[in-house]
């Protein structure tokens, strides 16, 4: 179980519980948290659950395998901190990770 | 009326995109009821992955289903499941369900989907020929797997081959009759159909094109396929994919207007201005291509399902995107943006003979209309942006592999 602060484009937070072994994005849309849309449900096929990660998180969480570097790399909003939410597995060593989401997710 | 309350807004089909609706118009500010019809048990959940993860077990229901229960609850939408609709009175805004209710509506949302094209050969009803389309389907189809068991799978589409490739990764034996003469002919060029043989071949499955099925023989179950020709196919259990059929009953007996789906503008709208209609079931225009388009996918849902909520609550929302669509096959994603129809060259970018990573680019006079792309998420992703902008581009330098798809429109 982690707690993950989800903030909003505009700055509206919300701190949710993510059981062990979801997505970060599953924690985001099974918890109404607006802004991640997952349109493809976590198949890494639509990059429409992209957050920004904070440099101090960013180190902690698992490596990007290929196909999330190189959707990441070619969405319009992405920046060098973007991850793509469905790809990040939730463990304890997440608890009390922050991301930002970008105003659209299209 | 005055004094009358509220009847709100009603939903009919509780897939993606009747689910999509509830949480936009709940987020676009409506206050009012939502009632969200389904017929089948289950509340809303995610299709694609029936034919992936979920059928390989790999996650169970929990990771499908799109909301907890407790989210419509706390949106105050009234889930009504395991109902079926019969009737929508358009005159009295009153929906009529298989258990005899009458339920009252100030706005409707028609988002009844697609169901199976079921084939009607003798034999169609013997157990263990199943289809693929709800969890209920999947449900039935686990039973039957187990290494060693022996499936043939009747039609050469997304949904077969993602059936056929999670039962060889089970350890089954598996064949899959097509009628065309090459697989995904509906939807990819022949240099597409060609490499997923291959690479179905090369898994172990065993592809047949150009065959029909004429009927399934056994005794008080499934035991074999028999062709068009005559030949006979022993199985332990049959899945079908021969494609999907829009309901649009419903909208059709209540007189709206339906031609190769229900008929909407570009906020949902159908003719009656009551009603909208999202998701699989629509004919709607696609303002990238300039015509009208049914699609069979989960964004199109879902972008409705958005767009509706927009248009029930007073808005306009225009739809119009780039199609896209995927398919999991073993370690291979396809992804496709456009639709190719009526394409004048196929480009291709990689070795689609030899490798498991390449692109396909349609072009209509030079004009990029479609990818497919398999493991080639740059391709993908930067035909997205290029076909919605109408990009004519040099096919000798989508070719070259040296060119990063990022520079691939420069002259």
């Amino acid at each position: 179980m982690a707690k993950v602060t989800f903030i909003e484009h505009n700055g509206k937070e919300h701190t949710v519980e993510v059981a062990d072994g979801l997505t970060l994005m599953e924690g985001a849309t099974k918890n109404m948290v607006p802004g991640i849309d997952a349109d493809c449900g976590g198949a890494c096929a639509c990059a429409t659950c992209m957050v920004f990660v904070p440099e101090e998180w960013l180190a902690k969480l698992p490596a990007k395998e290929d196909m999330e570097e190189t959707m990441l790399d070619f969405c319009e909003h992405s920046e060098a901190n973007s991850r793509l939410s469905c790809q990040i597995k939730v463990t304890k060593e997440l608890d009390g990770i922050r991301v930002t989401m970008p105003e659209s997710q299209h | 009326m005055a004094g009358q309350e509220k009847n709100g807004i009603v939903i009919i089909g509780a897939g993606q995109a009747g689910a999509q609706a509830v949480m936009s118009l709940r987020a676009e500010g409506y206050e009012g009821p939502i009632r969200l019809i389904g017929e089948e048990a289950e509340p809303p959940y995610q299709r694609p992955p029936l034919s992936k993860k979920f059928l390989a077990g790999e996650i169970g229901f929990d990771r499908v289903e799109l909301k907890p229960a407790e989210f419509y609850e706390q949106s105050g939408c009234e889930l009504i499941l395991g109902t079926r609709v019969t009737r929508i009175e358009r005159e009295a805004h009153l929906v009529h369900t298989g258990d005899g209710r009458a339920i009252g509506y100030d706005k409707l949302l028609i988002a009844t989907g697609s169901r199976v094209r079921e084939i009607n050969v003798p034999g169609f009803d013997l157990p263990g020929v199943h289809y693929l389309r709800t969890v209920g389907d999947v449900r039935e189809v686990q039973t039957h797997f187990h290494a060693g068991a022996k499936l043939v799978v009747v039609g050469g589409g997304y949904i077969g081959l993602e059936v056929a490739a999670v039962a060889k990764k089970n350890g089954m034996d598996v064949t899959v009759l097509e009628t065309a003469d090459r697989v995904m002919a509906r939807v990819v060029d022949p240099i597409v159909s060609h490499f997923y043989q291959r690479i179905h071949a090369e898994e172990g499955v065993k592809i047949r094109t150009g065959e029909t099925v004429a009927g399934f023989e056994g005794k008080g179950k499934v035991e074999s396929v028999v062709t068009g020709e005559g030949e006979k196919f022993p199985c332990d259990f049959v899945v079908v994919g021969v494609g999907i059929l829009p309901n649009v009953e419903l909208a059709q007996e209540a007189g709206l207007h339906v031609e190769n789906g229900i008929v909407v503008d570009e906020c949902t709208q159908t003719s009656d201005p009551d009603i909208c209609a999202a998701g699989d079931c629509t004919n709607h225009p696609n303002g990238v291509y300039g015509r009208r388009l049914r699609l069979e996918s989960v964004q199109n849902a879902i972008e409705q399902g958005k767009t509706a909520a927009a248009c029930l609550t007073g808005k306009a929302k225009p739809y119009s995107q780039v199609p896209w669509f995927w398919s999991d096959q073993y370690d291979l994603k396809l992804q496709i943006a456009g639709l190719s129809t009526g394409y004048t060259q196929a480009v291709t970018r990689g070795d689609p003979d030899h490798a498991r990573s390449f692109a396909v680019f349609y072009l209509k006079d030079g004009v990029l209309v479609a990818v497919d792309a398999v493991n080639r998420a740059p391709e993908f992703m930067m035909a997205r942006q290029l076909i919605a902008k109408h990009a004519k581009l040099d096919p000798a330098r989508l070719r070259d592999e040296t060119i990063n798809m990022k520079e691939i429109e420069k002259a």
